[in-house]
């Protein structure tokens, strides 16, 4: 039987997937979507996106079940019996921790576009240009000039909400209105600004919320409930945004339960012909053609199709002659800041809920300053009134303790900080040669650490914090750091870096496999560095980019 | 104090009171370190008197209280499905504990006991786990978990949220500032 053929097949359906499948179909090709998991549909599959508190059985706490069948989602928030259905099935799909590392995973039509944080910040010059200046690993092949006009495109598809700050670290993108700062953040950022000069600016978050409606997506309804999928589409996701594009110009075919095993790879024209699948629910092999593959698997899993791909000439993979693939595995590391409360607002309060608050961008490093670390960080937080949970163990129980309760309590103001994580030659991911998954495939071995300039960078990150709260006139202030263990950021890049040059770098500057011209990996395995802005912004931009000099390769008869 | 020996010590308080004892149908179970009493559950009595010990921490005033909000069945769940099999045990021994101790210090059963009796009874529990030092926290615990369940479960009751608290499903808007006068209501999310 012939296989089935396709212009271009994009593997995954998450941020980067739904992007490849939306640019590529708008552009007349006929695009086959691959998603490893089940399928989720908008609207109809959010099951628990507008249940009362009093409809979640356990409000929110994890039950033993929930800690015994979910050993590596409990190590952090993400644990929660209303989405738990969105995350990989950790007994079907383990991993190995070489070095301990979290790793949280979507396996389903989506991926995690379902349950990101949706905050959105482009990258700036410092960032693309750091690792030749401080020569560390391999220059990025592209600049933000490169990627500005990119950004832009996705900006204004996806809805972005933010302020237009006018600042070199974070440059300004095309924003819906920004989400307020309420009055205690709007003040702390006043007394920020005097205090530093303007070196350090409090900021409103930048997020994938919509404030003003798009086609199909009526907006933010101040719900607060993203993660649970959003009836009104109000943040940006596969399902909200992308899918329906894609699905809108006839090109698209979706397969759900599709496992690639490995790109199809022809030696003789140096060329992929397609990819094979594996059948999630029925275990049957499929081969399908096309013209091009995208993978947008996430970063690790990218990685693993290629790891397993062109095995029979590069016995490491496709994309391995590099010495690279598998290599500079990066996160965010963060889980330390400051808190504390804040006098004066008690005849202050706000309604609705917000799905974002403040940002600081990135300061340490910047201009003339030189710590004793490298590259920086940003911190996000905001302020709130203390609700019933509030620990009042003075007050006697009965009708005292529940009138107290019934009020809000005092202002409360947090930050955490997100750090860069360098781009280390020895954090690596490897198959397994031994470990297999629930579909018989070698599951992938984490081994990657923090090292010192992560470490040091710790110190301002958590110290930092408290010195702004105390200077903008918070009291009580206290830091935390609640440890950090690889993963945690779910932020994971690297693996497979863009590059200028073939022996060092498994991409070129548009995202091609040197090994492979029309095999383009455009998710975050493509990261030469890390920043310390939340990546999947940057994802989209990368992967507009790529599909659309895809096309225009195609058309021009160099792929 | 050891699981075991704490288990061992239940297991006495047990024998000695009968079937009358929370959590006497499987108290007397194999011992499984962190896992969960099997078969735990808890008799229309045993609920009835989370009920009234619910009450009397969040007791009905212009709004009905945590008995309304069925809050005996709620921390029944909670306890079933999410304490280990330790904090199950001092759950329970700790009802246990309530009872005996109410009826010793009061000369009632708490069950026949006025609500404001009872508070005042859990007030005293309550300022005493407060001041323990750690060494007794062992002790005191059940009174914090059942301060905890109950202001968990009625908080997040459709009584609690909508009638104590104000709850809006979907705002629809964001006011980063209004105004708040004293004795308006929290939201409830």
């Amino acid at each position: 039987m012939a296989n089935q053929s396709y212009d271009a097949i994009v593997v995954g359906s998450g941020i980067s997937g739904g992007w490849a499948a939306k640019e590529l179909t708008e552009k007349g090709m006929k695009v086959l979507l691959l998603e490893r998991g089940p399928n989720v549909e908008h609207v109809k599959d959010y099951k628990n996106a507008t249940k009362a508190p009093w409809e979640i059985p356990h409000r929110g706490r994890r039950t033993i079940e929930m800690l015994e069948n979910h050993p590596n989602l409990r190590r952090d928030y993400v644990l929660n019996e209303l989405n738990l259905d969105w995350w990989a099935h950790e007994d079907d799909s383990p991993y190995i921790e070489k070095k301990p590392f979290t790793w949280f995973r979507g396996y389903q039509v989506g991926g995690r576009s379902l349950l990101w944080g949706r905050q959105s910040y482009r990258w700036a010059d410092i960032d693309f240009e750091a690792n030749a200046k401080q020569g560390i690993a391999v220059d990025w092949p592209i600049r933000y000039k490169d990627l500005a006009p990119w950004y832009s495109y996705v900006e204004k598809f996806a809805g972005i909400s933010g302020n237009r700050d006018g600042l070199d670290i974070l440059p300004d993108g095309e924003f819906m209105p920004a989400i307020p700062l309420n009055c205690v953040e709007k003040d702390v950022a006043d007394r920020l600004k005097n205090h530093f000069g303007g070196s350090r600016v409090m900021t409103n978050a930048r997020v994938a919320n919509i404030t003003q409606p798009l086609p199909g997506r009526p907006g933010c309804q101040y719900r607060n409930k993203c993660s649970l999928g959003c009836p009104f589409g109000g943040y940006f996701s596969t399902q909200s945004s992308t899918l329906p594009a894609a699905e809108a110009t006839g090109n698209l075919t979706l397969r759900p339960w599709s496992i690639v095993t490995r790109v199809l790879y022809d030696k003789d024209s140096k060329k992929a012909t397609g990819v094979e699948v594996l059948d999630g629910e029925t275990n049957e092999t499929y081969e399908f053609d096309a013209k091009v593959v995208f993978l947008c698997a996430s970063a690790f899993n990218s990685t693993a199709v290629l790891m397993r791909s062109a095995t029979d000439i590069w016995p490491e993979g496709l994309g391995s002659s590099s010495g690279e693939l598998g290599h500079n595995v990066m996160d965010h590391h963060f889980r330390l800041g400051a808190n504390g409360t804040i006098e004066g607002y008690e005849d202050k309060y706000y309604f609705g809920r917000r799905p974002g608050g403040f940002y600081v961008p990135r300061y340490r490093n910047v201009g003339d300053e030189s710590r004793d670390y490298v590259r920086g960080f940003g911190y996000q937080g905001g302020a709130s009134r203390q609700g019933w949970s509030r620990t009042v163990a003075e007050l006697d129980f009965g009708a005292p303790l529940k009138a107290e309760l019934t009020e809000p309590g005092a202002w409360t103001i947090g930050m955490t900080a997100f750090g860069e994580i360098l781009p280390y030659h020895d954090n690596t991911i490897k198959l397994s040669k031994t470990e297999k998954d629930k579909w018989g495939m070698y599951v992938l071995e984490m081994d990657a650490a923090i090292r010192d300039n992560e470490k040091k960078m710790r110190v301002d990150m958590m110290n930092d914090a408290a010195e702004m709260l105390e200077a903008a006139g918070v009291k009580d202030v206290s830091t935390y750091d609640r440890g950090y263990t690889f993963g945690q950021g779910i932020h994971e890049m690297g693996t497979a870096r863009m590059g200028r040059d073939p022996k060092t770098s498994v991409l070129n500057g548009n995202n091609q496999v040197w090994d492979a011209k029309n095999v383009f990996v455009t998710d975050g395995a493509a990261m030469a560095s890390a920043a310390a802005q939340n990546p999947s912004l940057t994802y989209m931009a990368m992967t507009a980019r790529a599909a659309n000099f895809a096309v225009e390769e195609l058309k021009k008869g160099n792929l | 104090m050891t699981v075991m020996n704490r288990r061992e010590a239940l297991k006495s308080v047990v024998l000695m009171m009968g079937g009358t004892m929370v959590g006497a149908n499987v108290i007397l179970t194999g011992c499984a370190p962190d896992k969960q009493i099997e078969g735990l559950d808890f008799s229309e009595e045993e609920l009835a008197y989370m009920d009234e010990i619910g009450e009397a921490i969040i007791p009905t005033t212009d709004t009905p209280g945590a008995k309304a909000a069925g809050i005996g069945s709620f921390m029944a769940m909670m306890v079933k499905d999410t304490y280990t099999e330790e904090q199950q045990k001092s759950f329970i021994n700790g009802l246990n504990s309530l009872k005996s101790s109410f009826k010793s210090e009061t000369g009632k059963e708490f069950m026949d006991a006025s609500v404001e009796e009872r508070t005042a009874f859990l007030n005293q529990l309550n300022k005493a786990a407060m001041n323990q030092n750690s060494a007794d926290e062992d002790e005191a615990k059940y009174i914090l978990m059942i301060k905890d369940l109950t202001l968990l479960g009625y908080f997040t009751s459709e009584i609690g949220a909508t009638q104590a608290l104000r709850f809006v499903e979907t705002p629809g808007r964001y006011d980063p500032c209004m105004e708040y006068k004293k004795g308006d209501k929290a939201w409830a999310i």
